[in-house]
């Protein structure tokens, strides 16, 4: 049977703000335990919480940059469950009146553009964390990350495939980041991502039964994850089972999906507005004050590099999908004046480098300016490209600027007439057979000349003057 | 009747409260009495009026993102039924 894959997303992010969402101590990660915490975030009695103006203004970013409404008015409401990492027996969180609603989020691929529908943004508080104790029936409680602000970001069932998936959290993740609102961090939870996934017979308009996939903590894990379920669950309908509407864990080590079973009956969340929190308003003057304060965003930026610079979209692509990254381009164009070459060396040599350390471009040895000044030098044919290419891996071994290496290895490219007149001379001597081809019409023998020149000058001879040369003197 | 002793069984367990036969009864019908009551505000006519989550006519109260002394784990841990070095010890939850 063909089946079409139905796939929605809940993504939740840690916002970067300095303090918690409804009291004043820190959210930085790795302090030790149970020490960021307070009366406020440990659920005692008689605390009243106070929302971080922050984190309104940060949500604020988030639904604009994905196209959403802002309501004009929205509160907070009460989840109630039992959960040790929960000290109230609530979590605070939105629920009829959500922050925003009605967005969207552009897909490009390959210049077809899709929208996935976010179907609303809402403020909450996360929960702590768990160590569970391997030879005692024992659980250990970490309260720090208890009140850490979260955006939660719900789509539509809009996508139909675990790539198209994985391409609209990169995306998501691709925006939080440009707004400096979330570090993005999937290992360390500051970014995490809940998956529906259902499937139905094409052309059926009813979703099928859906399945809730949890625990997976990269892009890759995410795609992994739907591509087993879509699989179990086609087996299943195929041979005569029925899906069960549950939560599901990911095993990475395995990968499969385990039932999570339990707290079947723990979904009945009893949400209530929350009568310690005041409704929030957010007027006209509110949101065009944030909306003027958005940076670009990468999509909006890739179209620009394609216009301005005139490089591929696949280039722009590559190069705005992290902000630090684009500012490091457009400095080097900037100086160079060559888009494209400064293109092709960031992705090619540059990048190459930083994946094999697993650096990132704010951590590169070669300053914007250096590979600037690089490519400068071989426009002026300073150096050859073959030359740039060692140049450019001392210039990331060292930190040094290009003129500095060129001068410490003699890597002076042969400029000289006279010297390379001298040099054609004697190979035209040496090659006598191979010059008859070439009168007789081989032109691809050139190539052997030219290689002979390269080889007799150590690669040092400026091409450009080689095959002028060349072309000259082969012509008899 | 507008609740049924297994509904208020639900609600108990819910709230992890235990409660036994006879209070069970007792609350079924005081639950009952309370929502018969809420049926008849409901006899009101309430077109046009916003509902209200709140009975104070305050909103935007907000904090400023600033970090102030938490109050440390000693202290945070001090009214724990259980703990242990720096963290708060329960029964094992897994799920």
């Amino acid at each position: 049977m063909d089946f079409e894959t139905v796939i929605g997303l809940e993504v939740h992010a840690q916002m970067l703000t300095d303090t918690k969402i409804f009291c004043n101590c820190s959210t930085k990660f790795g302090g030790s335990p149970n020490s960021h915490t307070c009366p406020v975030c440990l659920g005692m009695p008689g605390v009243l919480p106070v929302l971080n103006k922050k984190v309104v203004e940060y949500a604020m970013k988030m639904a604009l940059a994905t196209n959403c409404i802002i309501n004009k008015s929205c509160e907070f409401a009460r989840k109630n469950y039992f959960y040790p990492d929960l000290p109230k027996g609530y979590q605070i969180s939105q629920y009829a009146y959500p922050l925003a609603e009605y967005g969207y989020v552009l897909l490009d691929t390959n210049g077809t553009q899709r929208k996935i529908g976010i179907t609303r943004i809402h403020m909450e508080e996360d929960a702590g964390k768990l160590l569970h104790d391997e030879h005692n029936p024992v659980s250990y409680v970490d309260l720090n990350r208890t009140g850490v602000p979260l955006i939660e970001i719900v789509s539509e069932p809009d996508m139909r495939s675990p790539e198209e998936a994985a391409d609209y959290l990169k995306r998501l993740h691709e925006i939080l980041v440009y707004l400096e609102i979330c570090d993005g961090n999937m290992e360390e939870g500051s970014f995490r991502c809940d998956a529906n996934v259902s499937i139905r017979p094409r052309g059926q308009k009813e979703y099928g039964t859906r399945t809730e996939l949890k625990n997976m903590n990269s892009f890759r894990n995410v795609q992994r994850a739907l591509e087993y379920e879509i699989k179990r669950q086609q087996y299943l309908v195929e041979n005569g089972g029925t899906i069960v509407q549950e939560t599901r864990l990911w095993d990475d080590a395995q990968g499969v999906t385990n039932s999570m079973r339990s707290k079947e009956e723990a979904h009945d969340y009893r949400y209530f507005p929350d009568p310690d929190l005041v409704p929030i308003l957010v007027d006209e003057v509110w949101v065009e004050k944030v909306r003027e304060n958005l940076p670009e965003l990468p999509l909006a930026k890739r179209e620009r590099f394609v216009k301005e610079y005139q490089i591929p979209a696949y280039d722009a692509g590559v190069l705005t999908a992290d902000k630090a990254l684009a500012n490091y381009y457009e400095e080097v164009v900037k100086l160079s004046l060559k888009p494209k070459v400064a293109s092709n060396w960031i992705m090619g040599d540059v990048m190459r480098f930083l994946n094999e350390d697993k650096l990132d471009i704010r951590r590169c040895p070669i300053k914007a300016e250096s590979l600037a000044d690089m490519i400068r030098l071989i426009e002026e044919g300073a150096i050859s490209g073959k030359m740039a290419k060692e140049v450019v891996e001392d210039m990331y071994k060292t930190g040094k600027s290009p003129q500095d290496i060129i001068k410490e290895k003699g890597l002076v490219q042969i400029t000289d007439e006279g010297e390379l007149i001298k040099t054609i001379t004697s190979i035209i001597e040496a090659n006598q057979a191979q010059v008859a081809e070439y009168r007789g019409g081989k032109e691809k023998v050139f190539g052997f000349f030219v290689g002979q020149v390269m080889k007799a000058t150590k690669g040092k001879a400026n091409p450009q003057l080689v095959n002028e040369l060349l072309k000259k003197m082969l012509a008899g | 009747m507008k609740i049924s002793s297994r509904e208020v069984e639900y609600v108990a367990h819910l709230a992890r409260l235990e409660v036994t036969e006879k209070e069970t009864e007792k609350f079924t019908a005081q639950l009952n009495d309370i929502l018969l009551y809420i049926d008849k505000l409901n006899e009101l006519d309430t077109k046009g009026v916003e509902p209200m989550s709140h009975a104070i006519a305050v909103t935007n109260a907000f904090r400023e993102d600033k970090i102030l002394d938490s109050i440390g784990t000693q202290q945070s841990l001090s009214n724990a039924p259980d703990a242990r070095g720096e963290f708060f010890r329960v029964p094992k939850v897994i799920d």
